[in-house]
Protein backbone atom coordinates (compact mmCIF):
# COMPACT_ATOMS: atom_id res chain seq x y z
CA UNK A 1 0.00 0.00 0.00
CA UNK A 2 1.17 3.47 -0.80
CA UNK A 3 0.87 6.27 1.70
CA UNK A 4 -2.69 7.53 2.19
CA UNK A 5 -3.54 10.30 -0.23
CA UNK A 6 -5.09 12.26 2.63
CA UNK A 7 -1.55 13.15 3.69
CA UNK A 8 -0.79 14.45 0.21
CA UNK A 9 2.10 16.78 -0.05
CA UNK A 10 0.99 20.41 -0.05
CA UNK A 11 2.23 20.79 -3.61
CA UNK A 12 0.11 17.91 -4.92
CA UNK A 13 -2.96 19.06 -3.04
CA UNK A 14 -2.64 22.53 -4.56
CA UNK A 15 -3.22 20.95 -7.97
CA UNK A 16 -6.68 19.78 -6.91
CA UNK A 17 -9.79 21.96 -7.35
CA UNK A 18 -9.98 24.64 -4.65
CA UNK A 19 -12.51 22.84 -2.44
CA UNK A 20 -10.10 19.89 -2.05
CA UNK A 21 -7.00 21.97 -1.32
CA UNK A 22 -7.27 21.58 2.46
CA UNK A 23 -7.47 18.23 4.24
CA UNK A 24 -10.47 19.52 6.19
CA UNK A 25 -12.39 20.42 3.02
CA UNK A 26 -11.53 17.05 1.55
CA UNK A 27 -12.83 15.13 4.58
CA UNK A 28 -15.96 17.24 4.84
CA UNK A 29 -16.89 16.51 1.22
CA UNK A 30 -16.53 12.76 1.82
CA UNK A 31 -18.65 13.22 4.95
CA UNK A 32 -21.29 14.99 2.89
CA UNK A 33 -21.47 12.03 0.51
CA UNK A 34 -22.16 9.80 3.53
CA UNK A 35 -24.94 12.20 4.55
CA UNK A 36 -26.42 11.95 1.04
CA UNK A 37 -26.29 8.15 1.30
CA UNK A 38 -28.31 8.38 4.55
CA UNK A 39 -30.80 10.72 2.86
CA UNK A 40 -31.18 8.14 0.11
CA UNK A 41 -32.21 5.58 2.74
CA UNK A 42 -34.68 8.07 4.27
CA UNK A 43 -36.35 8.54 0.90
CA UNK A 44 -36.19 4.77 0.33
CA UNK A 45 -38.38 4.16 3.40
CA UNK A 46 -40.89 6.77 2.21
CA UNK A 47 -40.97 5.24 -1.29
CA UNK A 48 -41.54 1.79 0.24
CA UNK A 49 -44.44 3.10 2.34
CA UNK A 50 -46.01 4.97 -0.54
CA UNK A 51 -45.79 2.07 -3.00
CA UNK A 52 -47.41 -0.33 -0.53
CA UNK A 53 -50.23 2.11 0.28
CA UNK A 54 -50.78 3.31 -3.30
CA UNK A 55 -53.79 1.07 -3.87
CA UNK A 56 -55.40 1.84 -0.49
CA UNK A 57 -57.58 4.74 -1.47
CA UNK A 58 -60.43 4.04 1.00
CA UNK A 59 -63.04 4.93 -1.59
CA UNK A 60 -61.42 8.33 -2.15
CA UNK A 61 -59.74 9.64 -5.29
CA UNK A 62 -57.17 7.34 -6.89
CA UNK A 63 -53.83 8.26 -8.42
CA UNK A 64 -55.40 8.11 -11.88
CA UNK A 65 -58.21 10.50 -10.84
CA UNK A 66 -55.82 13.05 -9.35
CA UNK A 67 -52.64 13.24 -11.38
CA UNK A 68 -52.45 15.51 -14.39
CA UNK A 69 -49.44 15.15 -16.61
CA UNK A 70 -49.11 18.86 -17.55
CA UNK A 71 -48.18 20.36 -14.16
CA UNK A 72 -46.05 17.30 -13.35
CA UNK A 73 -44.00 17.70 -16.53
CA UNK A 74 -43.60 21.43 -15.75
CA UNK A 75 -42.20 20.59 -12.30
CA UNK A 76 -39.92 17.92 -13.74
CA UNK A 77 -38.47 20.14 -16.46
CA UNK A 78 -37.95 23.08 -14.08
CA UNK A 79 -36.06 20.87 -11.63
CA UNK A 80 -33.98 19.20 -14.37
CA UNK A 81 -32.95 22.58 -15.77
CA UNK A 82 -32.12 23.86 -12.27
CA UNK A 83 -29.85 20.84 -11.80
CA UNK A 84 -28.16 21.80 -15.08
CA UNK A 85 -27.66 25.46 -14.05
CA UNK A 86 -26.32 24.22 -10.72
CA UNK A 87 -23.79 22.11 -12.68
CA UNK A 88 -22.80 25.25 -14.60
CA UNK A 89 -22.26 27.07 -11.28
CA UNK A 90 -19.79 24.35 -10.25
CA UNK A 91 -17.90 24.88 -13.52
CA UNK A 92 -17.71 28.62 -12.83
CA UNK A 93 -16.47 27.78 -9.34
CA UNK A 94 -13.66 25.72 -10.88
CA UNK A 95 -12.79 28.69 -13.09
CA UNK A 96 -12.69 30.88 -9.96
CA UNK A 97 -15.23 33.14 -11.64
CA UNK A 98 -17.17 34.67 -8.75
CA UNK A 99 -19.67 36.54 -10.93
CA UNK A 100 -20.51 33.45 -12.98
CA UNK A 101 -20.83 31.30 -9.87
CA UNK A 102 -23.18 33.76 -8.14
CA UNK A 103 -25.18 34.30 -11.34
CA UNK A 104 -25.83 30.58 -11.97
CA UNK A 105 -26.61 29.96 -8.29
CA UNK A 106 -29.23 32.74 -8.42
CA UNK A 107 -30.77 31.17 -11.56
CA UNK A 108 -30.78 27.83 -9.74
CA UNK A 109 -32.63 29.13 -6.68
CA UNK A 110 -35.12 31.06 -8.86
CA UNK A 111 -35.93 27.80 -10.69
CA UNK A 112 -36.13 26.12 -7.26
CA UNK A 113 -38.68 28.72 -6.17
CA UNK A 114 -40.74 28.11 -9.34
CA UNK A 115 -40.65 24.38 -8.57
CA UNK A 116 -41.81 24.90 -4.96
CA UNK A 117 -44.55 27.25 -6.19
CA UNK A 118 -45.81 24.69 -8.71
CA UNK A 119 -45.77 21.98 -6.07
CA UNK A 120 -47.63 24.08 -3.48
CA UNK A 121 -50.21 24.89 -6.15
CA UNK A 122 -50.57 21.18 -6.94
CA UNK A 123 -51.03 20.30 -3.24
CA UNK A 124 -53.57 23.10 -2.81
CA UNK A 125 -55.56 21.90 -5.83
CA UNK A 126 -55.65 18.34 -4.52
CA UNK A 127 -56.47 19.21 -0.92
CA UNK A 128 -59.02 22.00 -1.49
CA UNK A 129 -60.60 21.50 -4.91
CA UNK A 130 -60.35 17.75 -5.45
CA UNK A 131 -61.33 16.65 -1.95
CA UNK A 132 -58.03 14.82 -1.46
CA UNK A 133 -56.33 16.12 1.72
CA UNK A 134 -53.64 14.15 3.56
CA UNK A 135 -56.22 12.60 5.94
CA UNK A 136 -58.49 11.24 3.18
CA UNK A 137 -56.76 7.87 2.64
CA UNK A 138 -53.57 5.90 3.25
CA UNK A 139 -52.63 6.55 -0.39
CA UNK A 140 -52.84 10.32 0.11
CA UNK A 141 -50.97 10.20 3.45
CA UNK A 142 -48.12 8.37 1.75
CA UNK A 143 -48.24 10.73 -1.22
CA UNK A 144 -48.16 13.97 0.78
CA UNK A 145 -45.46 12.74 3.17
CA UNK A 146 -43.14 11.60 0.36
CA UNK A 147 -43.67 14.66 -1.84
CA UNK A 148 -43.75 17.00 1.17
CA UNK A 149 -40.40 15.68 2.43
CA UNK A 150 -38.87 16.28 -0.99
CA UNK A 151 -40.43 19.77 -1.20
CA UNK A 152 -39.08 20.65 2.27
CA UNK A 153 -35.61 19.55 1.15
CA UNK A 154 -35.82 21.81 -1.90
CA UNK A 155 -37.00 24.74 0.26
CA UNK A 156 -34.16 24.13 2.71
CA UNK A 157 -31.73 23.98 -0.21
CA UNK A 158 -32.92 27.39 -1.40
CA UNK A 159 -32.34 28.92 2.05
CA UNK A 160 -28.91 27.23 2.29
CA UNK A 161 -27.80 28.53 -1.12
CA UNK A 162 -28.96 32.06 -0.22
CA UNK A 163 -26.69 31.85 2.85
CA UNK A 164 -23.78 30.71 0.68
CA UNK A 165 -24.45 33.55 -1.79
CA UNK A 166 -24.13 36.06 1.07
CA UNK A 167 -20.81 34.51 2.13
CA UNK A 168 -19.54 34.46 -1.47
CA UNK A 169 -20.46 38.13 -1.83
CA UNK A 170 -18.66 39.01 1.38
CA UNK A 171 -15.57 36.78 1.26
CA UNK A 172 -15.19 35.83 -2.40
CA UNK A 173 -14.08 32.38 -3.52
CA UNK A 174 -11.85 30.87 -0.82
CA UNK A 175 -11.17 27.18 -0.05
CA UNK A 176 -13.97 27.37 2.57
CA UNK A 177 -16.65 29.08 0.47
CA UNK A 178 -15.67 26.91 -2.52
CA UNK A 179 -16.27 23.80 -0.42
CA UNK A 180 -19.66 25.10 0.74
CA UNK A 181 -20.77 26.01 -2.78
CA UNK A 182 -19.64 22.60 -4.06
CA UNK A 183 -21.52 20.73 -1.30
CA UNK A 184 -24.71 22.76 -1.89
CA UNK A 185 -24.40 21.76 -5.56
CA UNK A 186 -24.15 18.07 -4.63
CA UNK A 187 -27.25 18.45 -2.46
CA UNK A 188 -29.18 20.09 -5.29
CA UNK A 189 -28.28 17.37 -7.81
CA UNK A 190 -29.26 14.78 -5.21
CA UNK A 191 -32.73 16.33 -4.91
CA UNK A 192 -33.08 16.05 -8.67
CA UNK A 193 -32.17 12.36 -8.48
CA UNK A 194 -34.92 11.85 -5.86
CA UNK A 195 -37.37 13.69 -8.11
CA UNK A 196 -36.56 11.39 -11.05
CA UNK A 197 -37.76 8.48 -8.91
CA UNK A 198 -40.82 10.40 -7.68
CA UNK A 199 -41.71 11.17 -11.31
CA UNK A 200 -41.36 7.50 -12.23
CA UNK A 201 -42.63 5.66 -9.14
CA UNK A 202 -45.41 8.09 -8.16
CA UNK A 203 -46.69 9.90 -11.24
CA UNK A 204 -45.99 7.62 -14.21
CA UNK A 205 -46.80 4.51 -12.19
CA UNK A 206 -49.99 6.19 -10.96
CA UNK A 207 -51.05 6.82 -14.54
CA UNK A 208 -50.29 3.24 -15.63
CA UNK A 209 -51.73 1.15 -12.79
CA UNK B 1 -9.08 34.35 -6.36
CA UNK B 2 -6.11 34.74 -8.60
CA UNK B 3 -3.41 33.53 -6.22
CA UNK B 4 -5.18 30.20 -6.02
CA UNK B 5 -4.91 29.26 -9.64
CA UNK B 6 -4.30 25.58 -10.03
CA UNK B 7 -4.03 23.06 -12.81
CA UNK B 8 -7.59 21.80 -12.67
CA UNK B 9 -9.05 25.27 -13.07
CA UNK B 10 -6.80 25.94 -16.03
CA UNK B 11 -8.01 22.77 -17.72
CA UNK B 12 -11.60 23.78 -17.13
CA UNK B 13 -11.07 27.38 -18.15
CA UNK B 14 -11.14 26.74 -21.86
CA UNK B 15 -14.13 25.16 -23.43
CA UNK B 16 -17.82 24.74 -23.52
CA UNK B 17 -19.54 22.72 -20.74
CA UNK B 18 -20.29 19.75 -23.01
CA UNK B 19 -20.67 17.31 -20.16
CA UNK B 20 -23.41 19.40 -18.55
CA UNK B 21 -25.27 20.08 -21.81
CA UNK B 22 -25.18 16.40 -22.82
CA UNK B 23 -26.34 15.46 -19.30
CA UNK B 24 -29.29 17.86 -19.56
CA UNK B 25 -30.31 16.71 -23.06
CA UNK B 26 -30.05 13.03 -22.08
CA UNK B 27 -32.10 13.66 -18.91
CA UNK B 28 -34.82 15.49 -20.84
CA UNK B 29 -34.85 12.79 -23.55
CA UNK B 30 -35.14 9.99 -20.97
CA UNK B 31 -37.95 11.85 -19.15
CA UNK B 32 -39.99 12.23 -22.34
CA UNK B 33 -39.30 8.65 -23.47
CA UNK B 34 -40.53 7.41 -20.08
CA UNK B 35 -43.65 9.58 -20.39
CA UNK B 36 -44.29 8.28 -23.92
CA UNK B 37 -43.90 4.66 -22.85
CA UNK B 38 -46.23 5.12 -19.88
CA UNK B 39 -48.94 7.21 -21.56
CA UNK B 40 -48.50 6.80 -25.32
CA UNK B 41 -47.93 3.06 -25.62
CA UNK B 42 -50.24 0.53 -24.05
CA UNK B 43 -47.80 -2.23 -23.14
CA UNK B 44 -48.63 -4.69 -20.34
CA UNK B 45 -48.36 -2.98 -16.94
CA UNK B 46 -45.35 -4.93 -15.66
CA UNK B 47 -43.42 -4.36 -18.90
CA UNK B 48 -44.10 -0.61 -18.72
CA UNK B 49 -43.03 -0.47 -15.06
CA UNK B 50 -39.81 -2.40 -15.73
CA UNK B 51 -38.84 -0.10 -18.59
CA UNK B 52 -39.60 3.20 -16.82
CA UNK B 53 -37.80 2.13 -13.62
CA UNK B 54 -34.82 1.12 -15.77
CA UNK B 55 -34.85 4.53 -17.47
CA UNK B 56 -35.04 6.28 -14.06
CA UNK B 57 -32.01 4.37 -12.77
CA UNK B 58 -30.08 5.23 -15.95
CA UNK B 59 -30.99 8.91 -15.53
CA UNK B 60 -29.94 8.88 -11.87
CA UNK B 61 -26.51 7.56 -12.90
CA UNK B 62 -26.22 10.36 -15.48
CA UNK B 63 -26.76 12.89 -12.68
CA UNK B 64 -24.28 11.08 -10.44
CA UNK B 65 -21.45 10.94 -12.97
CA UNK B 66 -22.02 13.97 -15.21
CA UNK B 67 -23.17 16.52 -12.63
CA UNK B 68 -22.08 15.29 -9.22
CA UNK B 69 -18.40 14.52 -9.88
CA UNK B 70 -18.65 11.34 -7.82
CA UNK B 71 -15.25 10.15 -9.05
CA UNK B 72 -13.40 13.32 -7.96
CA UNK B 73 -11.37 14.01 -4.84
CA UNK B 74 -8.16 12.60 -3.41
CA UNK B 75 -9.67 9.18 -2.63
CA UNK B 76 -13.03 8.92 -4.38
CA UNK B 77 -13.35 5.26 -3.42
CA UNK B 78 -14.58 6.32 0.04
CA UNK B 79 -17.52 8.34 -1.26
CA UNK B 80 -18.25 5.71 -3.93
CA UNK B 81 -18.50 2.96 -1.30
CA UNK B 82 -20.67 5.22 0.88
CA UNK B 83 -23.11 6.15 -1.87
CA UNK B 84 -23.26 2.61 -3.30
CA UNK B 85 -24.11 1.26 0.15
CA UNK B 86 -26.83 3.94 0.46
CA UNK B 87 -28.24 2.90 -2.93
CA UNK B 88 -28.15 -0.77 -1.90
CA UNK B 89 -29.99 -0.15 1.39
CA UNK B 90 -32.58 2.10 -0.29
CA UNK B 91 -33.35 -0.52 -2.96
CA UNK B 92 -33.38 -3.31 -0.34
CA UNK B 93 -35.90 -1.32 1.73
CA UNK B 94 -38.18 -0.58 -1.23
CA UNK B 95 -37.91 -4.04 -2.82
CA UNK B 96 -38.15 -5.85 0.51
CA UNK B 97 -41.19 -3.85 1.63
CA UNK B 98 -43.04 -4.50 -1.62
CA UNK B 99 -42.13 -8.19 -1.62
CA UNK B 100 -43.11 -8.82 2.01
CA UNK B 101 -46.34 -6.84 1.87
CA UNK B 102 -47.43 -7.79 -1.65
CA UNK B 103 -49.84 -10.45 -0.41
CA UNK B 104 -50.42 -9.25 3.12
CA UNK B 105 -52.52 -6.18 2.46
Amino acid sequence: MTESTLSLHEKDRSKMPLEYTTEEGDLRIVGFWIFLAAELVLFGTLFGTYLVLQSHTAGGPTAKDLFEIGPVMAETIVLLVSSFTCGLSTIELRRHNKKGLIGWLIVTILLGLVFVGLEVNEFYTYAVHEGAPISRSAFLSGFFVLLGTHGCHVSLGIIWIIGILLQLGKRGITPVTARKAFMAGLYWHFLDVVWIFIFTAVYLTGLVI
Amino acid sequence: MDENQNQMSEQVRAGFPWKQVIGLLLSLALTFIALWIAVGLSLPVHVTLTIIVGLAIFQAFIQLFMFMHVTEGTEPVHQLIGILFGIYVAFAVVGGTLWILAYAL
